[in-house]
């Protein structure tokens, strides 16, 4: 028929897509995914504002009291209370309001170069890490009077820009759970407890024996851990903590994973 | 096989099933390059499903799905898509502009910005945040975005809803324009008139079959109908009961009548009413031949 006479667009090469425009799609995903974030007050301010307001309370005015070795020890814990919410919130609420929007269904059937999705919201969530991380540092050297070396403060950054991908993956699958608004409940039923269980809000040597013995199950205890190390007040070896974050990091993404190809 | 021989899109004998219900059963679909293709179907005829087999957002229980002779979940494949969904509700607090681009940014050779913002007509939108618009200029950002990678083949998945009349028809002047630069389109609507003013091909699919295909002119034709209407004191109900008369009714003083032969009813009706006033007949549209196919699938199947 006509077929002939329409102007073919070059068809094989269309197809193709030079390794800098795909790499320029993996940047201008996750660009869009930090953009759009930071410019949402619901999401940034809770998590700038709790682990803020809890230090400013307990670090800097009721730390006075405790000495500079109280305000030392709640900058990791704090720290650690703060870097988990953009993981768990800023992965499971927005992928289970995607799931539910059909942003995630447009995003499946556009030529999205694959993992870009979820690539660009864990930079954006380490990116709000960073944030809090920073804000807490600001305080306690600021205002708490807390002497830290750099290599201390940059090893505290570190560790909450990295230690907030095991929660990114346990917010993912939470999010393959469930759709819309069930999700924020639920995350914060896991959130809360979590930080209460792993000494975040009291040292967990104040707590029931019980409560001591069980804490290394869960993530946070393991990253408490390690903040508590990177600023100067770590006990034993830092790899035990480093490789079970990791194990259970790759754990539930996998589950995630696997959630998400069979029920999208 | 030469590359334009392959069709740009194809469904081969898909079946997809949910549960215990069929969604397709046994569709064959062929879209040819530069063509605007209508599907059309009461709601749960298939026309979703069709359009997620065809994306690859699902997989056929049996036979094949293809874009451009590939896999749909081929990357590849998609490069040379564009897509408008039903419901997608994007970020809120991205610009417009910036939605294009992200958008642009995962297609080998995308359009210029400002080219795709004017075909869309969203060029004086682009420095607003995506949730700030109406309800009318979001679905025309998302058209924007299904277009601006330049793709050879477009899904539009009922476009136009919640669009005025006046945004209705600039986006059918672009899609004309589109298919005029060699552009495929499947397109799913509810408005029977948009399948009539656009489609060069309506498939029509009811409860998981194809039940005709053919140019908006053929399907006509397979109705034989005719509207008549004209203001007169005759009883609805007894013009209905004259032969030849498939159906008859009143409102508001005005009689609207379908026949198969409309020369023999009118004369009977001038006859019976000397008073009779107004009268028009209409040849059936793609809306009466629409409900005439799928009506007739409710009846005990014959074959």
């Amino acid at each position: 028929m006509n077929a002939v006479t329409v102007p073919a667009a070059e068809p094989s090469v269309a197809a193709g897509m030079p390794t800098r425009r795909v790499l320029g799609a993996y940047l201008a995903e996750a660009r869009s995914e930090c953009l759009r974030y930071m410019r949402a007050p619901g999401f940034m301010l809770p998590i700038m504002l709790f682990p803020g307001m809890f230090y400013l309370l307990f670090g800097v005015v009721m730390g006075k009291s405790e000495g500079v070795d109280a305000a030392r020890y709640l900058l990791a814990s704090y720290g650690v209370f703060g870097v988990m919410s953009p993981g768990l919130f800023g992965f499971g609420v927005s992928l289970a309001i995607e799931r539910e929007g059909g942003l995630l269904t447009l995003k499946r059937a556009l030529p999205m170069p694959p993992g870009a999705y979820l690539l660009g919201k864990m930079l954006m969530a380490m990116a709000a890490a960073a944030v809090v991380v920073l804000l807490l540092l600001a305080m306690a050297t600021g205002l708490a009077h807390v002497v830290l070396t750099p290599r201390q403060a940059a090893l505290l950054l570190l560790t909450g820009v990295l230690g907030v991908l095991p929660f990114c993956a346990l917010g993912m699958f939470v999010g393959t759970l469930f759709k819309g608004q069930g999700a924020p409940g639920m995350l914060q039923l896991i959130y809360l407890p979590m930080s209460f269980l792993s000494g975040l809000w009291f040292p967990l040597s104040m707590m029931p024996g019980v409560l001591q013995q069980i804490a290394p199950v869960w993530p946070s205890y393991h990253l408490d851990c390690l903040a508590l190390a990177a600023v100067g007040m770590g006990q034993g070896a830092a790899w035990p903590h480093v490789l079970v974050l990791a194990g259970f990091a790759v754990a539930f993404l996998l589950l995630a994973a696997r959630r998400l190809r069979r029920h999208g | 096989m030469t590359e334009s021989s392959v069709p740009v899109a194809r469904l081969a004998g898909v079946v997809k099933r949910y549960d215990r219900q069929t969604a397709l059963d046994g569709v064959d679909l062929v879209l040819r390059r530069g063509e605007l293709l209508s599907l059309l179907g009461p709601n749960g005829a298939g026309k979703s499903t069709s359009i997620g087999l065809l994306l690859g957002l699902i997989r056929p229980d049996a036979g094949r799905a293809e874009l451009f002779g590939l896999d749909p979940q081929r990357i590849e494949a998609r490069r040379r898509i564009g897509v408008m969904l039903q419901s997608s509700n994007l970020p809120p607090t991205l610009r417009v502009g910036e939605l294009l681009r992200l958008t642009a940014s995962y297609y080998p050779a995308p359009r210029p910005l400002a080219e795709s913002a004017a075909l869309a007509g969203v060029g004086d939108l682009l420095k607003r945040p995506y949730g700030k618009l109406s309800g009318g200029q979001q679905r025309r950002v998302q058209f924007a975005l299904a277009l601006c990678g330049r793709p050879e083949l477009l899904f539009l998945d009922e476009p136009t809803v919640g669009m005025d009349i006046d945004a209705r028809q600039k986006l059918w002047a672009a899609m004309r324009r589109l298919v005029a630069e060699g552009c495929s389109v499947v397109l799913t609507t509810h408005y029977l008139e948009e399948a009539e003013a656009l489609a060069q091909r309506v498939v029509v699919l009811d409860k998981g079959r194809v039940l005709s295909e053919g140019s908006v002119d053929e399907l006509r034709a397979k109705v034989a109908l005719s509207r008549i209407r004209c203001v007169s004191d005759l009883d609805a109900a007894a013009v209905a009961r004259w032969p030849q008369v498939a159906s008859a009714s009143c409102a508001d003083g005005r009689l609207q009548i379908a026949t198969a032969d409309a020369v023999a009813v009118v004369r009977r009706l001038l006859d019976a009413d000397p008073a009779l006033r107004e009268l028009e007949v209409q040849r059936a549209g793609l809306a009466e031949a629409f409900t005439e196919l799928t009506r007739d699938t409710d009846l005990p199947e014959a074959a």
